[in-house]
């Protein structure tokens, strides 16, 4: 089993921050937010690695920074500081000191990203097999047939009609939107993948059909996953280790069964028994 | 016995820690026993011995309060599975160790030859000769065809153990952990489950169990480990 | 008339002040140095509005010398009121400059819309007006992220533009302002000439300068450049053919030439006309046929 991400100290303080923000908030005061310069501690001091093809849970409520995660991973913010190894094959990459070159390249060639909200991660002014070309033509392929026959097929892997993939996405269900972002963040085979959760709002039956389809991928391509989401439902289904976060901290992370059969810290017994 | 013993337990204990109520719970203490390969080791004792915390705390689904869990790999390598690394007992779950437990978790809307073929498809083996195996099991286990097809959430108690059984005996593990598994079925059905445990045992699976008819534990078991449950006194507040 | 015989009086040579043409020249000589980057400059106020050429206007005063010789065309016409109007307030601004309709006496040609027919040389300068400088600007508003992109070469989305073109018309519609590469990274709008001139900015002899006034960019495609419409590999970039239903090149109604760009009109009685669009060449032409 090989390491393919190594997050040290990942921190991430949205605001001017003060000397006392680490010590006056986190889950025993039951706050994110500095009471004495108002900056919010989204995540201090997180870490954890990841497997190739292993699913990893990030379980917690609104405000519990489990998405500051991914969106640090993923480029969409930058943390204040820690660090976090992404290992190639055989390079290996500090993300969070790359260029902004280097940081695309990364997003375009080696990750994937499906957010909750669809407008984030599809452009709704061009069509869905567009918004695949796209990934695609990021990826320096210039031959026009065969970038159609590739969104054809991943349409088809992900269940959308291919007689629609000429439609803007605008046009489809929120599930079928979710089924194109998944298309177009595996456009391109990326070895590490970030879903935040991509099943809130969806309809039971969908979330079950989208549940279905990750592990179906994950198994076929090993992809390696971070899925964040507050659902203890989604993480018993797909992850083999979970994290629990409150208030910018790891409160406990392990096996995602242990979690929730003999969870350790008294917030994860809560959250479990409330839950279940 | 002279055999190398596949699996050694020596002082395992669990008990919880409930913050809410500020209690500690003692659910096993001080249990020692091996599991040997192509044996079948039966835990029996009353209710609220710990066995099933036992056979949680052995694939990790508890974290062992103290104890050592000692695992033969088959690449000879010895691991405590109350210490070793998640993702070392992740690997072993994949590809070593399985577990039928009582209830069925399963992805809702899947097939069940799907379920069952899941330990397969994580193995990366292809999807439809993985639905093939899948369905040789459920047709030995007396699942009607028409079933296959269908999620199993809708399934009686009796059907739904049985997938759960298809679902650990597919994967041919080399340690296999039972907890009740024919606890809702008929007499013809527990003969068929008997029947395959035995030829898993032939096949040098060794057996870790709990059964709920002390009949099964005479027809099936080589060991027999009698656990006590913990005295209530030793239930106590966290300090 | 009599306001511009007085500005003669007031304004220097080339109207606007030393140091606007310095600002300009300076420009000038970064965008070749960088070619295909959109330059920054402050573009000054014209006694005209902006969007009528103050952009090439700028360019051609802070570049004209007392002894060059100008061509001003719109659309491949010397005598259209945009053409006129240039060349006269060039004239009257730039005392000495001599002006031209032939393409081969012109040392310094400022264009709307056209590249002349008659290929350039290394001693001519072809100033292009440009309306929207930005190729991005389709598919991103944010000036700011434009900028990231052009400097990461990020493209990709302008690609998607043509796929989705091609999906909707089974080939690419853009007539004008073809989104060019130059020199391998920087993708320009060759202002709104007709696809048929894009292949004349490949290892072009002459400097294409490219001013727009409005938005205050210079850039250059400079001599010897490497120009590549965008296309993919299977759908490659083509110029117009002006074939007609029969399957015939068409020719010019007037000189009868079948090799250049040719515009349509519709004559008084109701009939399509085909005609020149470079109405020097169209002039030689007719001269070639007499002789």
């Amino acid at each position: 089993m090989e390491k393919i991400l190594e997050v040290n100290k990942l921190t991430k303080v949205f605001g001017k921050g003060c000397p006392n923000c680490f010590d006056k908030t986190g889950p025993e005061l039951d706050t994110n937010v500095c009471p004495d310069c108002g900056s919010v501690v989204a995540a201090h001091e997180l870490s954890f690695d990841l497997y190739k093809g292993e699913i990893l849970g990030i379980m917690g409520e609104s405000g519990s920074g489990k998405s500051t995660v991914v969106k640090n991973l993923f480029f969409d913010q930058e943390p204040t500081s820690g660090h976090a190894i992404f290992y190639d094959d055989d390079k290996q990459y500090d993300l969070f000191s790359l260029n902004a070159a280097q940081k695309r390249h990364l997003r375009n060639h080696r990750f994937g990203m499906v957010y909750q909200n669809p407008h984030l991660g599809l452009n709704f002014g061009i069509s869905s097999g567009g918004n695949i070309a796209e990934r695609l033509l990021m990826n320096d392929l210039r031959h026009y047939k065969e970038i159609r026959e590739r969104a054809r097929e991943l349409l088809e892997r992900t269940e959308v009609l291919t007689n629609r993939m000429d439609e803007l996405p605008g046009n489809f269900s929120g599930g079928m939107q979710q089924r194109v972002q998944i298309a177009k963040a595996l456009a391109i085979n990326p070895p590490l993948l970030f879903l935040d959760e991509v099943t809130t709002g969806l309809d039971l039956s969908v979330q079950a059909k989208i549940l279905d389809l990750i592990l179906e991928i994950q198994q076929e391509m090993n992809t390696a996953m971070i899925v964040v989401t507050h659902d203890l439902g989604v993480v018993r289904l797909l992850a083999g280790r979970t994290i629990v976060m409150k208030y910018g901290r790891i409160i406990e992370s392990g096996l995602t069964d242990q979690i929730l059969e003999d969870p350790q810290h008294a917030y994860t017994q809560r959250l479990v028994a409330s839950a279940l | 016995m002279t055999a190398q013993p596949i699996l050694s337990v020596e002082g395992f204990s669990k008990q919880f820690e409930l913050h809410e109520q500020n209690k500690l719970i003692p659910s096993s203490s001080d249990v020692d026993f091996n599991v040997y390969a192509g044996k079948l080791t039966a835990l029996i004792g009353p209710t609220g011995a710990g066995k099933s915390s036992v056979l949680k705390g052995i694939f990790r689904t508890y974290l062992p309060s103290s104890g050592r869990i000692h695992y033969h790999c088959a690449n000879g390598l010895v691991m405590d599975l109350a210490r070793c690394d998640e993702h070392q007992i992740l690997a072993l779950r994949q590809t070593e160790i399985g577990f039928v437990t009582q209830f069925l978790h399963a992805l809702p809307r899947q097939a069940t030859e799907d379920v069952v073929a899941q330990p397969l498809f994580q193995r990366g083996m292809d999807r439809e000769q993985a639905r093939q195996k899948a369905r040789e099991v459920l047709d030995k286990l007396t699942i009607p065809e028409r079933l296959w097809g269908v999620p199993p959430a809708t399934f009686s108690g009796g059907e739904k153990q049985r997938v759960n059984l298809a679902r650990g005996l597919i994967a041919k593990p080399r340690l296999l952990l039972l907890d009740e598994p024919t606890a809702s079925l008929d007499p013809k059905t527990t003969d068929v489950v008997v029947e395959m445990i035995q030829e898993m045992k032939l096949e040098g699976t060794a057996m870790l169990a709990i059964f709920h008819h002390p009949e099964l534990v005479e027809r099936l078991a080589d060991n027999v480990v009698t656990l006590t449950p913990p005295t209530i006194d030793t239930a106590k507040e966290v300090a | 008339m009599t306001a511009m015989r007085q500005a003669k009086a007031v304004y220097p040579f080339g109207f606007l002040d030393e140091y606007a043409k310095k600002e300009v020249r300076r420009t000038v000589l970064k965008a070749i140095a960088i070619p295909g980057y959109q330059v920054p400059y402050s573009s000054r106020e014209m006694p005209m509005g902006r969007g009528f050429g103050t952009g090439g206007l700028q360019l051609t005063l802070s570049l004209i010398g007392s002894n060059d010789t100008l061509k001003v065309i719109d659309q491949g016409s010397d005598d259209s009121v945009n053409a006129v109007n240039l060349r006269s307030f060039i004239e009257m601004t730039c005392e000495g400059i001599n002006t031209t309709d032939v393409t081969d006496e012109a040392d310094l040609i400022q264009s709307r819309h056209r590249i002349p027919e008659k290929p350039l040389r290394e001693d001519q300068l072809i100033i292009l007006q440009v309306p929207y400088p930005d190729p991005l600007v389709v598919v991103e508003p944010s000036e700011d992220k434009r900028k990231v992109m052009h400097g990461e070469a990020d493209y990709s989305r302008l690609l998607v533009k043509l796929y989705e073109d091609i999906v909707q018309f089974d080939e690419i519609t853009i007539s004008h302002r073809y989104p060019t590469r130059i020199n391998h990274h920087y993708i320009i709008d060759p202002s709104p000439i007709p696809r048929w001139d894009v292949p004349k900015l490949h290892q072009s002899k002459a400097l294409i300068l490219l001013g727009a006034g409005r938005e205050k960019k210079i850039y250059a495609v400079p001599p010897y450049t490497d120009a590549e419409p965008l296309a993919f590999d299977d759908v490659p970039f083509r110029v117009e053919n002006f074939i007609d239903q029969h399957g015939k090149r068409r020719a010019c109604d007037r000189c009868g030439d079948t090799t250049s760009f040719l515009d349509e009109f519709t004559s008084s009685d109701g009939n399509k006309v085909y005609q020149c669009s470079d109405s020097d060449w169209c002039r030689e032409q007719l001269q070639k046929k007499g002789a």
